[in-house]
């Protein structure tokens, strides 16, 4: 395994041994699907769950470890749009934007959240690292459109209000912490 | 690994001899629509408030532990979704709407002690403002003709056992001990099933292609990739009745020669991958999957694989690559999958709804089959309702219903925005997502199937019905599947990929009301030169939302360019500023500012601003100090 200068590794001790332990965790998965080449998208799935996103250095790893060039994993990695290779907020907001959700107004849910948290959709997380927010193209539930999923728990017939309120109750219990 | 050949007559009638001794079962449904609305703290509520009241419960059924007549359970989609959390009574066939955590304890009550109705909780019909006990009673549901979804929203997706109570892996074992790949080919070509995922292809032939593939090595795979946006039939399936997908994988897998499966299904589904995982390993712990199928020497073991975002992975080639670990990009065909598909061999891809209605057809029979749906269209369809209608959710219907009967009778009706239903409120329903086309006003009376939706340029597509009403602006419809397309086009053909760019940019011109004469007739051009210029499914299709609600609401299109108006209100940039007389105090600061003359009025009297002239500035409403003025 490279040393951790070779793997720009945060320097200060604490996050030091913090991320070394995680890089265990890529070793782990890598041997769980045998270093098959043809599991690249689940072991980038299982990367992304471990470290909310795909640090770069990871990703020359998981093609090295593979035997794949590097530009064939950033390949796969930049063409799904679930992999992150940037950091994402504690609380990810993907507001569904599919047709059933749009035709019952989900696109003033998103500017309603744009506003309050200052973002837009090149900038889509907030300099706290507390929200990303995003839009997916179907969740699926359309018979509660407008739908919204905060991180993992689905919310229907979602209003911008409802969806504001939501966020102002994160960051207080947030702040309260 | 070898595991003894499973009875499945005997685990069926140890089952079947449990549930003789329950009188009573309540079923919440635990579909992603009623979680998403607190369905499983309902379940929790009713487990807490039986055991609080002194009541026997069975959650899990099993010939040893039969203590209790009452069974909770939870089950698939029931279909109602907008009306969740349901909860089911049977075998009354009550069924309780919008059932909250509070409500446990009077259901538990009145119902199952005392034996009576919760009125309050019961569906009451929109039209006739009866209330409905049953879904017997309810048009949502009564209309309806549930095949495949028969068991989805009864039985618990999560207990195998009651799958096979239910008949079910009977064909499975018909197909491996008794049926040889050919007649399972002819059966299924003889029962008519076309591909359910969009296309309408011959099953039966495709599954005949690739058995006359030579090798020993063959896949099967489950595509359960279902991005077209306002869908969500294959979730629901995945969900509710995971078992009849596997099951039909296995048949498919006998009838071709395959002894490895994949079912491949969207990550934005975690529900229906935690469901479909399950009931592959609780199936290769009965030995139903594994070596030695039903004793036989062919096995069939299935992989399950999340996908990670990408609408093009629907087609079958890119979700091939996508499981080769690649970029899920097209290939040119043929050679089509039958001839060399996942990891270069033989491969059989089919969708959920498909591989879940071949046991079906098996236990049936193809002739019973085809006394449902149309000539060329045998069977029934799900289709997602959705939209402007009154009631939302998941249907099935024989092919050639038509679609007055689906958006009137079981959507109820249509609404406008603020959620009324009025007579006149209908204007187009969209099938098919991106892909598809609309239909409007003179096509209600058309019966839906494959053929005749080709025939006026839409297409099944995998089943999203979503309506639209008045309010809706069909510039903007254009515009939104094209942003979808846009974003999702993978690329590889120039094009998709700079055509739908354009395509975009121009109906944005027509939106932001810079579009000249020339745009409408530009778009067109473009629109076709895309479909015969693009690789696969995805951009062929791209430009029909286009062309389609072009052709339907050509007189929206030049309202915009030409006349620069929205009729439906929606294009904030075409709309013309209006001032509430209310609020005016004719102080002439707005006509003042206007550059071009088009606000007329008398001093402290409410002032007015000429369509005709008004450029749409907003200068009008920058300068009213009294917000009068409003866009």
């Amino acid at each position: 395994m490279p040393s951790n200068q070779e793997l720009n590794m945060p320097q200060t001790l604490n996050k030091n041994t913090q991320s070394l332990r995680q890089f265990k965790k890529v070793c782990e998965i890598l041997d769980r699907y045998d270093h098959d080449q043809a599991k690249l998208i689940p072991i980038l799935q299982q990367v992304q769950h471990e470290y909310r996103y795909l640090p770069e250095e990871v990703l020359t790893y998981v093609a090295t470890s593979l035997g794949l060039p590097p530009a064939r994993v950033f390949g796969v990695a930049t063409f799904y749009a679930h992999f992150a290779l940037k950091p994402k907020g504690k609380y990810t907001i993907r507001l569904c934007d599919g047709t059933a959700c749009h035709v019952k107004k989900s696109i003033p849910i998103l500017e309603a959240l744009y506003k309050r948290l200052s973002l837009s959709e090149n900038k889509n997380t907030t300099p706290d690292m507390l929200f990303t927010v995003e839009t997916v193209s179907c969740l699926g539930a359309c018979g509660l459109a407008p739908v919204m999923v905060v991180n993992d728990e689905v919310r229907g017939q979602v209003t911008p209000e409802a969806a504001v309120k939501l966020v102002e109750d994160i960051i207080a219990s947030e702040g309260s912490k | 690994m070898k595991t003894a050949v499973i009875n499945l007559d005997q685990v069926s009638k140890e089952y079947i001899d449990a549930a003789n001794k329950i009188t009573r079962r309540v079923v919440i449904c635990a579909g992603t629509g009623c979680v998403a609305n607190g369905a499983l703290k309902v379940y929790d509520a009713f487990l807490s408030e039986t055991s609080a009241a002194g009541v026997d419960v069975v959650t899990e059924l099993r010939a040893e532990e039969t203590k209790g007549d009452l069974r909770i359970s939870r089950s698939g989609c029931q279909g109602f979704c907008q009306m969740g959390p349901l909860v089911t009574i049977e075998p009354e066939g009550i069924l309780y709407t919008r059932v909250k955590p509070e409500d446990a304890a009077e259901i538990v009550r009145t119902t199952l002690i005392e034996g009576a109705l919760v009125d309050r909780l019961l569906y009451v019909d929109p039209v006739s403002g009866t209330r409905c006990t049953g879904t017997a009673e309810i048009p949502f549901y009564a209309r309806q003709s549930r095949t495949v979804l028969k068991k989805c929203g009864h039985i618990d997706p999560e207990d195998i056992i009651e799958y096979i109570a239910a008949e079910g892996y009977t064909a499975a074992r018909e197909a491996y001990t008794r049926m040889t790949p050919q007649t399972i080919c002819e059966e299924i070509l003889h029962s008519g099933l076309r591909g359910r995922g969009g296309g309408g292809f011959p099953t039966g032939r495709k599954w005949d292609l690739t058995r006359k593939q030579p090798g020993p090595k063959k896949y099967v795979i489950c595509n359960g990739d279902e991005g077209d946006p306002g869908a969500f039939m294959d979730r629901s399936v995945m969900e509710g009745n995971p078992h009849s997908v596997i099951e039909g994988m296995m048949i498919a897998a006998r009838a071709i020669g395959a002894d490895e499966g994949y079912v491949y299904v969207r990550a934005e589904y975690p529900l229906a991958v935690s469901r479909i995982r399950k009931a592959v390993t609780d199936a290769e712990a009965m030995g139903l999957l594994g070596d030695n199928v039903f004793g036989t020497e062919h096995s069939f073991h299935i992989d399950v694989m999340e996908g990670a975002g990408a609408f093009v992975c629907g087609e079958e080639t890119a979700l091939i690559g996508s499981i080769e670990g690649k970029r899920g990009m097209p290939l040119p065909k043929p050679p089509f999958p039958a001839q060399s598909g996942l990891f270069g061999k033989p491969t059989v891809i089919n969708n959920v709804e498909t591989l879940a209605s071949v046991p079906i057809i098996m236990r049936m029979g193809a002739a019973e089959f085809r006394s449902y749906g149309t000539e060329s269209s045998p069977g029934t369809k799900t289709f997602a309702l959705t939209g402007h209608v009154v009631n939302t959710g998941l249907i099935e219907v024989p092919f050639g219903a038509t679609l007055r009967e689906i958006v009137y009778n079981i959507g109820g009706g249509v609404t406008n925005d603020r959620g009324e239903v009025t007579g006149e409120s209908f204007k187009a329903v969209q099938i098919g997502g991106p892909s598809g086309g609309c239909l409007t006003e003179e096509h209600l009376e058309l019966p839906l199937d494959f053929d005749s939706l080709k025939g006026v340029g839409a297409m099944v597509g995998s089943g999203g019905l979503v309506v639209m009403n008045k309010q809706t602006c069909m510039v903007r419809m254009a515009r939104y599947f094209m942003q979808f397309t846009q974003n999702e086009s993978c690329g590889k053909c120039v094009l998709c990929r700079e055509g739908t760019k354009q395509m975009l940019a121009l109906l944005d011109d027509i939106i932001e009301g810079n579009a000249t004469g020339h745009t409408l007739e530009m778009l067109e051009k473009l629109a076709i030169a895309v479909q015969k210029g693009s690789l696969c499914g995805l951009g062929k299709t791209a430009p029909n939302p286009i062309l389609s609600l072009m052709r339907h609401f050509r007189a929206e299109y030049e309202a915009h360019v030409h006349q620069k108006r929205c009729p439906a209100g929606e294009c904030k940039a075409l709309a013309i500023p209006e001032i509430d007389p209310e609020k005016c105090k004719g102080c002439t600061m707005c006509a003042k500012k206007c550059p071009v003359g088009a606000i007329s009025g008398e001093v402290k009297k409410p002032h007015v601003i000429s369509a005709e002239v008004c450029i749409k500035c907003g200068a009008c409403v920058a300068a009213c100090k009294f917000d009068a003025v409003m866009l």
